[in-house]
């Protein structure tokens, strides 16, 4: 399995945390086109060679230990409502306080600060462009601070996952 | 989006049970049969409404700390050809064309890069460059400093309050 063809695939550098070769399948096998069945982890087991209650065991303990995030859909956007990214330029100094107000809207789901004069950025998604919207004047309008609204026009990666081995 | 799949969405978005029948499981929460849960979800991912369905991994935990947004100002003749190459490249994990806002923000294609360190995503920044003839073009590269907020997309949403969201200003926070 870890081949140095294999190795050299993916994104820059490989990932250190101690996994086993089961778990790594498990990671790395079943990011798409996950079994549509009454049992799905007991047909994954079948294609690894391991009982259903295993299957289940291991992914449990992966999400436990912050490794798989959710089993379930990654969404298309703009297909269930409309995103969009935004960015702020906030001082330093008021950059927590700005982060923890943007952090309360439920339309927002993402919001990281980068190493840049805009430097909180965050994606807000929302069933209809009038509520995400109102959701971005209403920051501005708290805030007093401007924000760079950065509609999608075109995706060009096809999401396959993310590649680890 | 009609009601049903609103009411799927909204029992999936955060995860299906890892237990032995998580269709079932779903289903008797909403008051549905199995069959109805699975045909559901298979016609989400037919209509695309879901680009795929499956263990969604935490990279970061997995030893991808760095992450860096790099953008780049691409004349708009040329954007479509070059922002699919890029998506090609073996470094780069997602590609996208969004709207300029000039003149503070004049980029147009953004590709987002992961790897274990610094040095290997700007290591990546210079690959795509060469390989895409873009070392005059004008870029950026935001290194990912705190993550305040990472949760999937909700699609389904707790009703909009007539009140503001925040109800006490902030601006006692801020100078």
């Amino acid at each position: 399995m870890n081949t140095a063809s294999e190795a050299n695939r993916g994104p820059a550098n490989r990932p250190e945390p101690a996994l086993d070769a089961l778990e790594r399948r498990l990671l790395n096998e079943f990011q798409r086109d996950f079994p549509l069945s009454r049992r799905p982890y007991a047909q994954i087991g079948r294609r690894l060679g391991i009982p259903e209650q295993e299957v289940i065991e291991h992914l449990a303990n992966l999400q436990s230990r912050g490794l798989v995030s959710r089993i379930g859909p990654v969404f298309r956007c703009h297909r269930a409502g409309t995103s969009t990214l935004a960015a702020m330029a906030v001082p330093a100094q008021n950059l927590a306080a700005v982060a923890k107000l943007v952090n309360q809207y439920p339309e927002v789901n993402h919001n990281y600060e980068r190493e840049h004069h805009f430097n909180l950025w965050f994606v807000a998604t929302a069933p209809d462009a009038r509520r995400l919207g109102e959701t971005l004047d209403e920051i501005v309008a708290l805030t007093g601070i401007e924000v760079l609204d950065l509609p999608l026009e075109r995706a060009y990666h096809i999401d396959l996952g993310f590649p680890l081995w | 989006m009609n009601a049903h799949n609103a009411k799927l969405i909204e029992a999936i978005q955060d995860g299906i049970p890892i237990a032995e029948r998580p269709y079932a499981c779903i289903a008797e929460r909403l008051g549905l049969d199995e069959a109805d849960v699975i045909d559901g979800i298979r016609g989400l991912l037919d209509s695309d409404v879901i680009k795929r369905f499956g263990v969604v991994v935490s990279h970061r935990e997995l030893g991808y700390r760095a992450n860096a947004m790099v953008v780049w100002d691409i004349p708009d003749d040329g954007v479509d050809e070059t922002g699919t190459r890029m998506a090609a490249i073996e470094c780069v994990t997602l590609c996208y064309r969004r709207a300029r806002r000039p003149p503070n923000w004049p980029y147009n294609l953004y590709c987002m890069i992961h790897g274990r360190d610094r040095a290997s995503v700007l290591a990546c920044v210079e690959t795509v460059a060469a390989e895409l003839s873009l070392e005059n073009t004008p870029r950026a590269v935001l290194f990912s400093k705190h993550r305040f907020k990472q949760r999937g997309a909700r699609y389904v949403l707790p009703p909009r309050l007539a009140e503001p969201m925040v109800s006490a200003p902030v601006t006692s926070a801020i100078e």
